[in-house]
């Protein structure tokens, strides 16, 4: 049994060495850089409203899929590791959803009372 | 990156193969160096750290009814007396994502067993981030001087100056802690602590070009979250 172990082990350890081609690493990198460099021109070109709002998070959505689908390896890596990180960001969204909810309260009470003056 | 054969077990991909994995009676993370796992979960955590800051960041600035600070104007350089706006925060970014890419690129020759290299693009990625962070103490004592305060600024709502130092400050706290950790690992690999299989860290296993990979995560992770605090502290 401990001998079955042991091989076990090793050739899980050699078998681990398979990597991907240089050239994908690459152009994610390239792709990273051209994406920052539109988010930054969001921001030079002064883009206004939904256009600014709809462009930064598109970007950025971009650029963290790519990092952790191909640098972080996500891509390739199985459905049990790749679940068991995804869905708890649901719950991120949920606390997102009640928070909005919550300043959206708060600002409008501030301006009922402090600037409006109440009822 | 870890597909392999586990002996008397069928691997199969997708959902299904997620179901036998979890449902297997054995590890379910299926050829995942249990280092890569927790490393993972770690990740996981601190994903939920700073999603709190940068919520609270948002209930913050959504309440406040004084306006909130342009940070284009605020964190622009003046380069030959023209103000150029987000200047140094755009070549912070791009600084990152450079040694983000030399760490992928080190991952991969350290999984072809190419020490030399593995090492040389882990000390750059050091070298990098070691300059992130020197940019931040540039910015961070530049509006300090300008009179950025965490209770108070001089360019608009009071809670800019607390969320601006407690998100950039936690991230670059990050960012030094993985600078420290790419040293060491570049004395690792070119010390050839893995081809010798010295131990690793904190464990009796023999160390393992794995380790490459996870600290590779680490480092991914740190590049991960500048992406959100720019996207929504810088540009928003």
């Amino acid at each position: 049994m401990e001998e079955t172990n042991k091989i076990n082990e090793t050739t899980k350890k050699d078998e681990q060495t398979s990597t991907q081609k240089i050239g994908i690493y690459l152009w994610i990198w390239l792709l990273l850089f051209v994406l920052s460099f539109f988010s930054y021109m969001v921001d030079w070109y002064q883009f206004q409203g939904m256009l600014r709002w709809s462009l930064i998070l598109f970007f950025m959505f971009l650029k963290a899929g790519l990092i952790m689908a191909f640098f972080m390896h996500l891509f390739w890596e199985r459905y049990a590791l790749v679940n068991v990180l995804l869905w708890p960001m649901t719950a991120i969204a949920c606390f997102i959803f009640l928070m909005t909810a919550e300043f959206k309260y708060t600002v409008f009470s501030r301006l009922f009372y402090f600037v409006v003056g109440g009822a | 990156m870890s597909e392999q054969k586990i002996d008397g077990f069928e691997l199969k991909p997708g959902f299904k193969g997620m179901a036998s994995d979890t449902g297997s009676d054995q590890t379910m993370f299926k050829g995942v160096h249990w280092g890569k796992a927790m490393m993972w979960i770690f990740l996981l955590s601190d994903t939920f750290v700073f999603s709190c800051f940068l919520i609270s960041y948002m209930k913050g600035r959504g309440s406040t009814i004084v306006d909130w600070p342009n940070t284009s104007e605020v964190f622009s350089l003046y380069v030959g007396g023209v103000p150029v706006p987000l200047l140094l925060i755009a070549i912070m970014t791009f600084v990152l994502i450079t040694s983000s890419g030399t760490m992928a690129l080190a991952v991969k020759y350290g999984y072809e067993k190419n020490r030399k290299m593995c090492g040389w693009l882990i000390l750059a990625t050091a070298v990098g981030g070691l300059t992130f962070v020197g940019m931040q103490v540039f910015e961070w004592s530049k509006l300090i001087h300008e009179g950025v305060r965490p209770w108070g600024n001089p360019f608009g709502a009071s809670q800019f100056g607390s969320f601006f130092f407690m998100i950039t400050g936690f991230h670059g706290f990050h960012v030094s802690i993985g600078v420290i950790f790419l040293f060491i690992y570049t004395y690792k690999v070119f010390a050839g602590h893995y081809e010798s299989k010295k131990r690793g860290w904190f464990t009796k296993m023999k160390g393992d070009y794995v380790e490459i990979e996870i600290l590779g995560l680490y480092w991914h992770f740190v590049d991960l979250v500048w992406v959100f605090i720019f996207a929504f502290f810088y540009l928003w």
